[in-house]
């Protein structure tokens, strides 16, 4: 067989892969993403017509959310909307819910302190270690400067 | 048994398969191959709690099917050669427990099938085994989990992903059966710097390139002495690229070519991207649809070329590229 260059088969490769829908897969994130805002600000005033102040309605938007989430990851749903919805389903807090609630189940058969307990973090924990870090790094930056 | 060429081994007895098994679960078994299938399952779960052990279990089914078309029992067997994707071959260890044949657990990621044919093969052919029976299984649920993300995780899967079949293929190899197993080359293992496990076709289309056209010159043959030739698992884009490279050399395989994983699925029907993947994948289309057609002789004169990913999670978390294998085993029919 004749030699071929990485470089060369790197090139063969992308011409034999079919590409992203990309313009498709930004679209329906926009849509489905809009649509999950949306659900939030319909939620947003019925807590507020229901008596709670704003910042208690916006808190109990996102337990709302979180429990929808977890609910239909939890019914198996919540993947099958996701391979459409992309970005739109994995960027609100709705995709935090279901990357931690989707290892729980997975694992659960590990057992429930090395499984459920152990493993519930594997596709979150990263999000929280740099999400936490981060906020500490502006808490001193406030804090030093006095900002 | 002698050696021909670089890397081709030709059997002088040929040993020959006594009965294969193949099983699925519900995709394959809604597949365009389902009617190939000797049982498929509804339920991928087995009844059992855990994917590994319904895993195991597709092995251990895979097995007694294998066993009952050969008409013998365990005790009739003198060693298995069995593996799977899971860590330390789990499915294949606990699968085969209770047949108590004399076991080696062998790893070649999706090439297992062809590299469990030749070793067994091989074994009857030096006689080291009277009967030595060769298996494999894979299963969607604990691929998943063990490679990629959760099943209830919501990610999009990109367009040259393959999906890993659930399914398990299992032969009898002896003598006095009427499909042969003539010759086989053992592949050696090709690096082109692919790194997106996303796209398992291409990082293993130059070794199937590289066996396919090792065991041509070894033999003196042309693609068209074969009425097919099978590789597992390229999908779509693997499919394109061995095409790229066997025609670089002067080698056209379009003509007699198909890939198991383009086989097992309708592609747009069943959402299945690039097509299937897994040691289930090859190994229940060779054990059904392949030993069918050669039994009723539509297939006289076939190529088997089994390709694997030879990756694992850590060496691709640590940035590693994929290499890919290939073996390849000619079956013959009177």
């Amino acid at each position: 067989m004749k030699t071929i260059t990485k470089q060369q088969y790197g090139r063969q490769v992308q011409a034999a892969s079919p590409d992203s829908p990309v313009v498709k897969d930004c679209l329906l994130a926009f849509l489905f993403g809009g649509f999950i805002c949306t659900v939030g600000q319909v939620l947003c005033r019925m807590y507020q017509n229901l008596g709670l102040e704003l910042p208690d309605a916006r808190m109990a938007v996102s337990v709302s959310l979180i429990l929808i989430s977890a609910s239909l990851t939890a019914l198996g749903w919540y993947d099958n909307i996701a391979k459409h919805a992309g970005a739109g389903t994995l960027v609100p807090i709705t995709g935090f819910a279901n990357s931690m609630v989707s290892p729980a189940m997975e694992f659960k058969s590990e057992g429930f302190i090395i499984g459920l307990g152990a493993k519930m973090f594997a596709v979150s924990g990263p999000v929280l270690v740099f999400g936490i870090t981060a906020s500490v790094v502006y808490g001193l930056i406030v804090f030093l400067f006095g900002l | 048994m002698k050696r021909i060429g670089r890397g081709t081994v030709e059997f002088t007895a040929p040993p020959t398969v006594l009965g294969a098994g193949a099983v699925g679960g519900k995709k394959e078994g809604q597949g365009p191959l389902s009617a190939y299938f000797d049982q498929t399952f509804d339920d991928v779960s087995l009844g059992y709690t855990s994917w590994e052990k319904a895993e195991a279990q597709l092995q251990n089914e895979a097995v007694a099917v294998a066993l009952d078309k050969a008409g013998c029992t365990a005790d009739g067997v003198d060693m298995i050669f069995a593996g799977d994707l899971l860590n330390q071959c789990i499915s294949s260890t606990f699968g085969l427990l209770e047949y108590e044949i004399p076991f080696l657990g062998q790893y070649g990621a999706c090439s297992t099938m062809a590299q469990t044919l030749l070793m067994a093969a091989m074994a009857v052919d030096a006689g080291a085994a009277q009967r030595a029976v060769a298996v494999t299984s894979s299963h969607f649920c604990s691929a998943e989990r063990q490679f990629r993300t959760p099943l209830e995780y919501g990610a999009q899967r990109t367009p040259t992903a393959q999906w890993t079949a659930t399914a398990a293929g299992a032969v009898v190899l002896g003598t006095g059966g009427k499909i042969r197993v003539r010759r086989g080359l053992v592949g050696r293992i090709r690096e082109l710097g692919i790194k997106d496990p996303s796209n398992m076709g291409a990082a293993m289309a130059p070794a199937a390139a590289q066996s396919i056209l090792q065991f041509l010159e070894d033999t003196g043959s042309r693609p068209e002495d074969f009425d097919r030739i099978f590789t597992g698992d390229l999908g779509l884009v693997g499919t394109r690229l061995l095409y790229d490279l066997t025609e670089d050399n002067g080698v056209d395989l379009r003509p007699v070519h198909n890939d198991c994983g383009l086989m097992l699925y309708d592609r747009e029907e069943q959402d299945v991207h690039a097509g299937g993947s897994g040691c289930g994948c090859s190994a229940s289309v060779l054990c059904g649809h392949i030993f069918t057609q050669m039994e009723q002789k539509v297939l006289r004169n076939v190529l088997f070329c089994a390709t694997g990913a030879l990756m694992s999670t850590t060496s691709q978390q640590q940035g590693e590229p994929i290499p890919g294998i290939c073996h390849v085993v000619q079956l013959t029919v009177e």
